[in-house]
Formats: C-alpha cells, sequence, structure tokens
C-alpha cells in the first residue's frame, strides 16, 4: 500500500520535472541558436540619444534614429531636443565631427486673439481643433487662424504651449523645438522658426487683402511694403501673405515699423534652451 | 457533412455564445487595459487568436498521451502553465530572429499572453469538453476570434466614451465597466441562436 503511494508521488514528481527540464533546455537551445546581435554601437547611441520620441528626425522615435546611424545612413544632427549636446556624444561615439542641429523653435503664426478677431458661429462640438475645423473650418472669422482649442498644447511633451485670449502660446524656454504641435495643427498655424530669427510674421492668412481686413485687426494682407521696405531683401510676399528669410533678415525692424496691420512682430529667441 | 457541421457549430458557438471575454469573464485585464485603441485592441486579439492555436496545439497530445495515460490527470493545470509559458517565450524567441515585422507588432503582447487566464482557461475546457485534436484546434480559432471580436467592438465603444460627457465619479474604470457589462449583455442574445444556424 504504501509502496504504490509513494511510486504514485514519484511518477507525479518526475513526469513534472521531466516537462520542466524539457522546457528549460527547450528555451535554453533556442536562446543560443537563434539568438539575434544586437549591435553593441547601437545601444551606445542611443544612450545618446534622449528618448523623447519626437520623431523631428524623420525615423520612427529615437530607437529608429539610432538604427541608421550605426548603419551609417543618417547624419548625426538631426536630433532637435537633444541638440549641441547630444550632437556631441553621438560624434564622440561614432568618431566624426559634428555640427549641432539648428536650434528650432515652435512660433504660432497668428495673433488672432478674442480682441482682434471674432467668431463666426458658436461651436458647441466636440473641444479639440481638428473637431472645430470639420466643421465649416473652423469657428474663427478667419479660416486660417489658430482655432484656440489647445491640440498643440495637448501634444506638446514639454507642456509650453498655453492659450493666450484664444490663441496657443509657446513659451520659448521650455519649446524643445520637436515639431509635435506643427503636425497636431489642422490649420498649420505652429511652424518651426530658427532660435536666431529676429522678426516674425503673426499671421498665416492667404486670403486677399479685402477679405483678410474683414477677418481679423493683426492679418497680413499681402501690400507688399515690408517687402519694398525691407534694406536686406529678406521679405518677399507670395500668395497674398509676406515670408521672411530668416538667413537674411538683419532685425532692423523697418518692416515692423511699416506694417499697416502690425502683422509683423520682432522677437527674442535667444532665452530658448 | 456532419462533422463539418460539427465543428462550425464549435466555431459560432465559442465566437459568440461562448465568448470568453463576455460570456466566461476570462482574459478580462487586456480586455480592459488594451482596449483603448483599435490597432492595439487588434493586435492583442491577434497574438491571443495566435497563441491559444498553438498552445492548444501542444497542450492536447500532452493530455492524451501523457498525463491521461500515466493517470496524472491532476496535474493539467501546473503543467500547462509551465507549458504555456514555455511556448510563449519560445515563439517569441523564434518570431525575433526570422520575422522581425511580426515581432514587432505582436512583440508587446506576447509576454502579456504568458500567463492569461483566456489562454489557459481554452486549453483546459477544450480537455473537459471531450474535443479530440481537430474539434480542439476549431475551438481555439473560434475562442481566439472571439476574443479578437470583443477587443475590437470594446475598441469602439471606447473611443465613443472618450468623446462622451461623463459624470466626474464615473470617469475611467467605472465607466469603462459599465460599458463592458453592457456590451457582455449584449452578447447573451446570442444564446440559442447558433444551435439553428447551420440546421
Amino acid at each position: 500500500m504504501n509502496d504504490s503511494l509513494l511510486s504514485a508521488v514519484l511518477i507525479a514528481v518526475g513526469v513534472l520535472v521531466a516537462i520542466g527540464l524539457i522546457c528549460a533546455l527547450i528555451l535554453v537551445i533556442a536562446a543560443k541558436f537563434f539568438a539575434v546581435k544586437v549591435d553593441e554601437k547601437e545601444q551606445k547611441i542611443r544612450a545618446c540619444l534622449p528618448g523623447a520620441n519626437c520623431g523631428a528626425c524623420g525615423f520612427t522615435g529615437c530607437d529608429g534614429y539610432a538604427k541608421a546611424l550605426a548603419e551609417g545612413s543618417a547624419p548625426a544632427n538631426l536630433c532637435v531636443p537633444g541638440g549641441a549636446s547630444a550632437a556631441a556624444q553621438l560624434g564622440e561615439v561614432l568618431g566624426v565631427s559634428v555640427e549641432a542641429a539648428a536650434r528650432m523653435v515652435a512660433f504660432v503664426h497668428c495673433n488672432g486673439t478674442c480682441d482682434n478677431t471674432k467668431q463666426k458661429y458658436d461651436y458647441k462640438g466636440i473641444p479639440t481643433c481638428a473637431g472645430a475645423k470639420l466643421f465649416y473650418g473652423g469657428d474663427g472669422a478667419c479660416s486660417s487662424g489658430c482655432l484656440g482649442y489647445g491640440d498643440c498644447a495637448k501634444v506638446c511633451p514639454s507642456g509650453a504651449i498655453y492659450n493666450n485670449n484664444g490663441v496657443a502660446c509657446v513659451d520659448p524656454a521650455k519649446c524643445t523645438g520637436c515639431g509635435m504641435c506643427t503636425k497636431a495643427c489642422p490649420n498649420f498655424v505652429i511652424r518651426l522658426v530658427p532660435a536666431d530669427a529676429k522678426t516674425v510674421v503673426a499671421c498665416s492668412s492667404k486670403d486677399k487683402g479685402a477679405v483678410a481686413v474683414k477677418a481679423c485687426k493683426t492679418s497680413c494682407i499681402g501690400c507688399k511694403k515690408c517687402e519694398n521696405t525691407c534694406p536686406a531683401g529678406a521679405i518677399k510676399v507670395e500668395d497674398n501673405f509676406a515670408k521672411i528669410d530668416y538667413i537674411k533678415c538683419v532685425g532692423c525692424n523697418a518692416c515692423t515699423e511699416v506694417c499697416p496691420r502690425h502683422a509683423i512682430m520682432s522677437v527674442d529667441f535667444s532665452q530658448a534652451q | 457533412m456532419d462533422t463539418i457541421k460539427a465543428l462550425l457549430v464549435i466555431l459560432m458557438s465559442s465566437v459568440l455564445v461562448n465568448n470568453y471575454v463576455l460570456n466566461k469573464f476570462l482574459g478580462i485585464c487586456p480586455f480592459l487595459g488594451v482596449s483603448k485603441k483599435l490597432d492595439q485592441a487588434a493586435g492583442m486579439g491577434t497574438a491571443v487568436t495566435f497563441v491559444m492555436l498553438v498552445a492548444t496545439a501542444v497542450t492536447w497530445p500532452i493530455q492524451t498521451f501523457v498525463l491521461d495515460k500515466l493517470g496524472l490527470g491532476y496535474l493539467q493545470t501546473i503543467v500547462f502553465i509551465l507549458v504555456i509559458a514555455t511556448l510563449v517565450q519560445f515563439v517569441e524567441i523564434i518570431l525575433k530572429k526570422y520575422i522581425p515585422a511580426l515581432h514587432k507588432s505582436l512583440g508587446v503582447y506576447l509576454p502579456l499572453i504568458t500567463t492569461n487566464c483566456a489562454v489557459l482557461g481554452v486549453t483546459i475546457n477544450n480537455i473537459k469538453d471531450g474535443y479530440g485534436f481537430l474539434e480542439s484546434m476549431v475551438s481555439s480559432l473560434g475562442c481566439g476570434l472571439g476574443f479578437l471580436l470583443a477587443m475590437v467592438l470594446f475598441a469602439g465603444v471606447r473611443s465613443r466614451l472618450d468623446s462622451a460627457n461623463i459624470p466626474e465619479s464615473f470617469k475611467g474604470l467605472p465607466v469603462t465597466l459599465a460599458a463592458a457589462s453592457i456590451v457582455s449583455m449584449s452578447f447573451m442574445g446570442f444564446a440559442g441562436v447558433v444551435d439553428k444556424l447551420f440546421a
């Protein structure tokens, strides 16, 4: 009786141990034979990147960029949030000298605050810019202005965007220049400008002058006064809308003074990170 | 013809009537956790379907040819957990090596499934219901598809919840659970339908 009980227990334990051992053996063999080589260089490169996974470099997150760097198929200065320090570290790992990516800062190209523009209708739908945009192009009188529902603020990883009287506003001190907000804005009002830009056009309206005048008090009407005044030839009016070449601009403020709509303003992003 | 009909009944009843999530309440953790976005829900559903099929293909022979032969049926649970955990790890290693693209899309979910009770439940229930090998495979396919269906449907429900005006105290998990119970009730309506589908 005792013997049969003992053997029953022993068989059960034996079977379980045997199955466990077989499983362990399979995993050990699999781990050995099917091991995937992870590039050591790739891991080192990945450690230099900030890990924000913002996609500003044009790759699928930091892992994707690290892989491309390890293969040598990408330049080392694409990381915007990492800036100069990341570029220097990457240069050390890769053994090449790199110049840092140009510091970029997001800027809201719209000054259509509640005082400057009116609402076309009272929007009561889903409180997002994308939702409002679907409904007759948004509730603002200007169809290319900031909608003010904060889609950009929701995606901003560093909390740099706040609402200033109905218009999104980027705090340049917090902005890392990752460009997430530029993709979130349905009106493409937020665009990246170089951190050393001195003058910007705070409007995105490409409407004809007469339409733009009615829509907002500070709209660019494409009058070309700035283009004719600029001593450096940095401003060009295309599609009823003034465009500044930030490299040519010397920051003389001639355009800000001559603009009849006060759509051009001088800025200082030097406090940016 | 009769066998095909029987298999179809098993398939449809495990998808609709005996849905693991909505009727047996197994696998609730991924059902609530990974159903926020449609693509993630579909990925998780596919991964579970795949693992259920592979797990059944391995555990059924072990039960029939090892445990039952030695009269060790009571070891079923512990052996199945052991085997399924190994299997999922093994599949992950193989996928990583040979199909990196698939590993990238399923990889996150595979470790989650290792100890998923829905997978264990399917393998054990197949034995309990006295299914043969083919019937077991069809049943696990149905259970997997049922899980996928529940995940996808619930992802749709949750995307609506996001834009709904929910009372403050109900925000988050409470309203999700309430929604899950309503979806579950709607699936109860399938009971009694399936037998007559192929009659």
